[in-house]
C-alpha cells in the first residue's frame, strides 16, 4: 500500500486530537480524541444525530473541523492533503449511492479510474469476487436489491485497497442474511489487515466484530474494548438460582469470601456483587450445599455492550433534564 | 496543481452513460433543436424565389444560436445537483478527485454533445435548403460569414452556458428548479442573437469580434469561477 512506502508509515492508522465540529451555533461534535492501530477494527457507537457521520465525514476530509487536530492514514489532516488522504482511505456511506442506471461493473471501472488504480479490470474482477457478485459485473445497479447495492458500494470501497476503511452503518436496512454476509466480509478484510472504523447502531454487530468500540454523544463518552467497558461501568456479579427460596439467605450469603454484598433477584434467584469471581463461585457453592439448597446454576452476570451502551445515553439524558 | 487526465475522463464518460440512459435528458435535448430548427425551416420553404435576396438581411441563420446557448445549460444544471439527489456526490467527493477535475469532467459532458447536436442540426438545416428550398434561396442564406458565426459563437455559447449551468447547479437544492433557472440565465446571449436577427442591433464584423473575445474571456474565468464557487462541504452537508 502507498503509506507504507518510503518508510513514512506512522504508529496508528487514525490519531485524533481534541476534534471539534460545529455548525453556526450546532455542534456536531467536540472535543473528540482517540487513536486507532493499523488493522483494527473500531467499532463507532452512538444514537442519532450524535455526530458519528459527521466525524466520518471530518475524517474523510469531505468537511473540514472547526479545531483540534488529526493525522489520518499517517497523513496530517489539512485542506492541502485531502487529496493525499482521500488516496489512501476509503468511504463507504449509510447509502451506497450508486449510479442507477450503469451497471455494477461501470460504476467500478468510474471509481478505479477515480482513484488511478493500476490494472483496473483485474482490481473489478477481485472486489467483486470479495462481495461474491462475481456474476453479476453487467447487472444494471437499478435492478439490484438493497443488499446487493451495499454489496456494490462495498466493492466500490475496496478497489483502492485503502489504508483505512470508514463504513458509515453498513448493515443499515439490511436482511440478517445480507448483515451476515457484510460481517463475513468485515471479518475477512480484518484478517487481510485493513483498519476499519465501523460506525454502527447493532451492538451486537460492534460487540462481535469491534476490537474496540467508542461511544459518542456529541462528546465521547468512552472508549475501550467492550469487555473493559462492562468492567468500567457495570460491578462484578454472580446470579444464583435455587429450586426453592433460601430461608435465609442473608446466613449464607454473609460473610463469604470476595462477595461485597447481594440481593433477591427474584422469587428463587439471588445476585451477588463480587470481587473476584474466581474466589466466590466456589465459596457461594460450598455455602449454598452446606445450606441444604437445591442449586440450579451459579454464573457470572455478563452485561453486554448494549447495556453499557443505554447506560451512558441514560447517564446522558438524565444529566441533560436537570 | 495538476489535472489527472484519467479521472477528468472517468467523469466525463460516466456522465455520458448517465445521460443516454435518462429519457427526460433525452427529451430535453431533442425539444430545444426542434423549436429552433423548425421556424427558420418554415420560413425558408414557405418563401418564394422572388423574396429570396430579402433573406441576405433578415440573420436567419442566427435563431439557431439559441441551441448551444440552452441545451447546455439545461445539461449542466443537472450535472450537481441531479447527483446529489441521487445520493452519489459523497462517494464522488470521497476519492482523490479535485473539484477542477470534478468540474471539468462534467463541463466537457455537457458542451461536447451539446456542439455535437447545434452543429448537426445546423447542417441538417443547411441541407434542407441546399436541397428542397426554392431556387435562390440557397444562395442568399448560405453565406460566408453567417457560417463562420455559427461555428465559432456555437462552441463559444455553449461553453458559456455550460458554466453558467454547473454554477447554478451547485448552489440549488432541486434539479427542476436548476434546470429552469439555467436555461433563464442562458436567455441574454439568445436575446443578444434575437436582437441581431431582427436587425435591432445592426451586426458588424467588429461587433461579431467583441462579442466572441467577451464571451472567450468569460468562458475562461468560468471554469475558475465555478471551482471557486463549488464548496464541497456545503454540497454534502446541505448548510448554506
Amino acid at each position: 500500500m502507498d503509506s507504507q512506502e518510503g518508510g513514512q508509515r506512522s504508529a496508528a492508522a487514525l490519531h485524533v486530537h481534541g476534534l471539534t465540529k460545529r455548525f453556526g451555533t450546532r455542534v456536531a461534535f467536540e472535543d473528540v480524541s482517540f487513536e486507532i492501530g493499523y488493522g483494527e477494527v473500531f467499532g463507532f457507537l452512538g444514537p442519532n444525530g450524535a455526530g458519528k457521520t459527521t466525524t466520518v465525514r471530518t475524517l474523510g476530509t469531505l468537511i473540514a473541523p472547526t479545531s483540534g487536530s488529526a493525522t489520518v492514514a499517517g497523513i496530517p489532516l489539512t485542506p492541502e492533503n485531502g487529496v493525499e488522504i482521500r488516496r489512501r482511505i476509503s468511504i463507504m456511506p449509510e447509502s451506497p449511492g450508486l449510479y442507477l442506471r450503469l451497471s455494477v461493473a461501470e460504476n467500478l471501472q468510474c471509481f478505479a479510474d477515480l482513484y488511478e488504480v493500476p490494472d483496473p479490470g483485474d482490481r473489478i474482477e477481485r472486489a467483486l469476487r470479495a462481495v461474491s457478485l462475481a456474476g453479476r459485473a453487467h447487472d444494471a445497479c437499478g435492478a439490484l436489491s438493497k443488499g446487493l447495492r451495499q454489496r456494490v458500494a462495498l466493492a466500490r470501497a475496496l478497489l483502492s485497497d485503502p489504508d483505512v476503511l470508514f463504513l458509515d452503518e453498513p448493515t443499515s436496512g439490511l436482511d440478517p442474511v445480507a448483515a451476515r454476509d457484510v460481517h463475513e466480509l468485515i471479518d475477512t478484510l480484518r484478517r487481510s489487515g485493513v483498519t476499519i472504523f465501523l460506525t454502527t447502531h447493532r451492538l451486537e454487530e460492534a460487540e462481535r466484530l469491534c476490537d474496540r468500540v467508542a461511544i459518542l454523544n456529541t462528546t465521547l463518552r468512552t472508549i475501550g474494548r467492550p469487555d473493559e467497558l462492562r468492567d468500567r461501568l457495570f460491578a462484578r456479579a454472580l446470579t444464583v438460582r435455587t429450586l426453592a427460596p433460601l430461608p435465609d439467605p442473608g446466613s449464607v450469603f454473609g460473610g463469604l469470601a470476595a462477595v461485597d454484598g447481594w440481593h433477591q433477584d427474584g422469587p428463587a434467584s439471588y445476585l451477588l456483587a463480587v470481587s473476584d469471581s474466581t474466589i466466590a463461585a466456589p465459596a457461594a457453592t460450598r455455602a449454598l450445599v452446606a445450606a441444604g439448597a437445591g442449586v440450579l446454576s451459579i454464573g457470572e452476570s455478563r452485561h453486554s455492550l448494549e447495556d453499557v451502551y443505554l447506560e451512558l445515553i441514560n447517564q446522558d439524558t438524565e444529566a441533560s433534564r436537570r | 496543481m495538476s489535472i489527472s487526465t484519467r479521472r477528468v475522463r472517468a467523469i466525463f464518460r460516466k456522465e455520458l452513460r448517465e445521460y443516454r440512459r435518462n429519457k427526460s435528458i433525452v427529451t430535453g435535448m431533442a425539444i430545444f433543436p426542434l423549436i429552433f430548427l423548425i421556424q427558420p425551416l418554415v420560413v425558408v420553404f414557405v418563401l418564394p424565389t422572388s423574396a429570396a435576396g430579402q433573406l441576405a438581411h433578415e440573420h436567419l441563420l442566427l435563431y439557431m444560436l439559441g441551441i448551444p446557448a440552452l441545451v447546455p445549460a439545461m445539461l449542466a444544471a443537472y450535472s450537481v445537483v441531479g447527483e446529489r439527489q441521487q445520493g452519489t456526490l459523497e462517494p464522488v467527493l470521497g476519492t482523490p478527485i479535485r473539484r477542477e477535475e470534478l468540474l471539468l469532467g462534467k463541463a466537457l459532458a455537457s458542451f461536447v454533445p451539446s456542439v455535437a447536436v447545434a452543429y448537426a442540426v445546423y447542417a441538417f438545416f443547411l441541407a434542407c435548403v441546399e436541397l428542397f428550398a426554392h431556387p435562390g434561396v440557397a444562395p442568399a442564406l448560405l453565406q460566408g460569414p453567417y457560417i463562420a458565426a455559427q461555428l465559432i459563437f456555437t462552441p463559444l455559447l455553449a461553453a458559456w452556458s455550460v458554466w453558467l449551468g454547473i454554477a447554478i447547479s451547485a448552489r440549488s437544492s432541486d434539479v427542476r428548479v436548476a434546470q429552469q433557472l439555467g436555461v433563464l440565465a442562458s436567455l441574454p446571449p439568445v436575446l443578444v442573437t434575437s436582437l441581431i436577427a431582427f436587425n435591432a442591433i445592426h451586426a458588424t464584423p467588429g461587433l461579431a469580434l467583441g462579442l466572441a473575445a467577451a464571451l472567450l474571456v468569460l468562458d475562461g474565468l468560468g471554469w475558475r469561477l465555478t471551482s471557486a464557487a463549488f464548496n464541497r462541504e456545503r454540497l454534502i452537508t446541505g448548510t448554506r
